[in-house]
């Protein structure tokens, strides 16, 4: 975990770091951050036990303990990654590692939604292009400059088109992912919605 | 795009605007909230000075973190305290109601929240636990959301969120003697895979799902995103309405009369348009038992665990890992695999009907000797029901101990864990690595009646042989 930990806010257009590489299909939340770690009430220190049962089991070898890895801010994945527990744990320990953008193949849902909540673009490419850039990686060291406007990443011998939902693109460029402010201002229209839903008429406990 | 829909009619419904960005600003109807996912988010609110915007529509359990054993308080651990603690003051604050430990409602947020009647047809319900989803079972829209979306919720009553697509999965005849909601389940996630839900949320359907009990369609519902579905759900009948009545929180009186006009309006119409369609014959189903990592590997009881050249290449990878991690030769017989530990509980399996079929196999039968097994109810009222029933009787005298309700050694927050690599028989829905409390610890997902036949005989085994004896 890196002392100067700041959240992301405003508008997320550039992103650049090292590529950090994580081999694996449905690589699922409790992975990412063992339940144990949850019985806290704020997410500060989860940073340093990311991966903690994975990292404990290669004593050294697993991709996070790695001295060419220290200080990548890049997340190379494979499949379905994030996949099981709705736990925001995972991304927040992943952000408080130092991890900024994450590649993959693709990403469970929550897990997908749970990132551009806390301000991490994912982008996505095919399986292919995947696994080489993985092991590009891993065979001389990636720094990536991921220019989020047009969906590109460029190193010194690569040029990449990623792939993100234009909505998904639209709200870190404005900065929409922090979402709260947005869906304030629609009060009147929420308050409006209330009145209209015919099923809180008879839920009488409710009002 | 799928068109009438019960999906596509709740979603309209709840719609309160097209945001910039192109997704839709949802209204959340209920939402609930536990004590893991919710402190941030309420820390979050006070740093935005924001306050909580309907108060009312939002209701507080306390279920991942409570002891199972001992639940005075304050708790023995220190972090477990803090937590109930820090949610009982967040809930006072806000005005929210909790229902806490001995106020006879307590338990786990997916069971409470239907047997008090407060999950009805036609809602959208969200909550920070991606098994939101069983709440579907009763035609509700029902997701799994993180603590920024949770703080969102109780920010605006509403959330950020792209529209699902929706896939009908028609599930044709009915299951077979011995085969249950659970086994339906895993074997359509084995079938689809862990990941083919991603982008979808599943309607369930069919003279199967007819067929079941409400509380089967949560089970069902429940496991959606085992399946990669954010959310699944059941086109409401008079099972549901039925269920439902009398309820707590349910409506009375003259709003009873409204609320099943509108609820029998709510479904998928004959003509509705589907995103996918995939069928399934339910009677083909087995007792299905995971024997990997991934809620996907699983086999019918009968069948060996695959070999490396009968799975896809792209899911050799993974099944390489299982291999090793679980400790079991590809081509192996899952029947026989002798189980250290039993769990009967969870969101998934730890209702009276679950409680009430593991009853039946123990009844006047022994626990091996080589087997510790507890029962954890999913409520407060689970446990109250089946006392009056005598069910704990016939859990304790049988060898199993019987525990207070919480979320338990599904996900292993409080001091119910696995040790070392000991193997589970669990009614429970996640099999990942170290999911149940130990990094090395393993996990077999299965039916409560075959949790309780693994745990007589101290290994795995089809309790269609046991019932037919």
């Amino acid at each position: 975990m890196k002392s100067e930990f700041t959240t992301p806010i405003g508008k997320i257009s550039q992103i650049s770091g090292k590529c950090i590489s994580l081999i694996g299909d449905d690589i699922d939340t409790d992975r990412i951050i063992p339940a144990r770690f949850l019985k806290c009430i704020n997410f500060d220190s989860l940073g340093k036990s990311v991966f903690e049962d994975d990292r404990e089991n290669l004593k050294g070898r697993h991709p996070f303990d790695l001295k060419e890895n220290k200080n990548a801010s890049i997340l190379i994945v494979n499949s379905n990654f994030g996949c099981g527990s709705s736990r925001e744990h995972a991304p927040q320990a992943l952000m408080r590692w130092g991890i900024k953008a994450i590649i993959g193949e693709s990403f469970a849902e929550i897990f997908y939604s749970n990132c551009i909540a806390i301000g991490i673009p994912c982008f996505t490419l095919p399986r292919k292009p995947i696994q080489d850039l993985q092991r590009h990686n891993n065979a001389k060291s990636l720094f990536l400059e991921i220019d989020l406007k047009n969906s590109l990443a460029k190193s010194k011998d690569l040029n990449l088109n990623l792939e993100i939902k234009k909505s998904t693109r639209k709200m870190f460029l404005t900065g929409e992912w922090d979402a709260t402010s947005t869906l304030l201002e629609n009060e009147n229209l929420i308050d409006n919605k209330l009145n209209d839903l015919p099923y809180l008429k008879f839920n009488s406990q409710f009002s | 795009m799928s068109q009438d829909t019960l999906f596509d009619k709740v979603w309209d419904l709840h719609k309160v605007s097209s945001l910039p960005g192109g997704s839709d600003q949802i209204f959340i109807g209920l939402h609930l909230i536990h004590e893991v996912t919710s402190p941030q988010a309420f820390g979050a609110l006070k740093d935005k000075n924001l306050k909580v915007k309907f108060p009312n529509r939002t209701v507080a359990t306390v279920d991942h973190i409570v002891p199972t054993d001992n639940q005075s308080r304050p708790f023995k651990d220190n972090l477990a305290e803090q937590m109930i603690d820090t949610l009982e003051k967040n809930c006072l604050k806000h005005k929210i109601k909790f229902f806490n430990i001995g106020s006879g409602n307590q338990g786990i947020v997916h069971v409470v929240a239907p047997e008090l009647g407060l999950t009805q047809p036609g809602m959208t319900i969200a909550c920070g636990d991606s098994h939101t989803s069983t709440h579907g079972a009763f035609g509700s829209i029902a997701f799994g959301i993180g603590t920024s979306q949770v703080r969102d919720v109780l920010a605006t009553q509403t959330i950020a969120m792209n529209k699902l697509k929706v896939r009908q999965i028609w599930c044709e005849k009915k299951l077979s003697y011995g085969v249950y909601a659970k086994d339906l389940v895993l074997h359509i996630i084995k079938e689809l895979g862990v990941k083919a839900g991603v982008g979808f949320a599943y309607e369930f359907a069919g003279p199967a799902i007819d067929e079941l009990s409400i509380e089967e369609r949560m089970t069902i519902c429940n496991m959606s995103i085992e399946g990669g579905a954010r959310c699944g759900y059941v086109n409401p009948d008079e099972k549901t309405f039925s269920y439902i009545k009398n309820k707590l929180c349910a409506p009375k009186n003259k709003h009873w009369d409204e609320a099943l006009s509108w609820w029998k309006s709510l479904k998928s119409d004959e003509n509705s348009v589907y995103d996918d369609l995939v069928k399934f014959d339910a009677s083909k189903v087995e007792p299905t038992v995971t024997w990997g990592i991934t809620p996907g590997q699983s086999v019918g009881i009968n069948q060996k665990i695959p070999l490396l050249n009968e799975l896809s290449q792209n899911d050799q990878f993974l099944a390489q890992e299982a291999y090793e991690y679980m400790g079991f030769k590809p081509g192996q017989s899952i029947k026989d695999t002798p189980v250290d530990v039993c769990f009967i509980g969870s969101c998934t399996n730890g209702r009276i009907s679950d409680l009430r079929v593991a009853a039946k196999v123990l009844k006047d039968k022994k626990v091996s000797k080589k087997v510790t097994a507890f029962v954890v109810p999913g409520s407060e009222k689970v446990a109250i029901e089946a006392k009056k029933e005598g069910l704990d009787n016939i859990f304790k005298d049988s060898g199993f101990q019987w525990r207070e309700p919480g979320c338990s050694m599904c996900l292993a927050m409080n001091s119910d864990k696995l040790k070392g690599n000991q193997v589970s028989a669990s009614s429970s829905n996640r099999n990942f690595k170290g999911r149940q409390g130990s990094p090395s610890g393993r996990t077999l997902l299965m039916s409560p009646a075959m949790v309780a036949v693994a745990a007589i005989n101290g290994k795995v085994s089809d309790i269609r042989e046991f019932l037919n004896k």
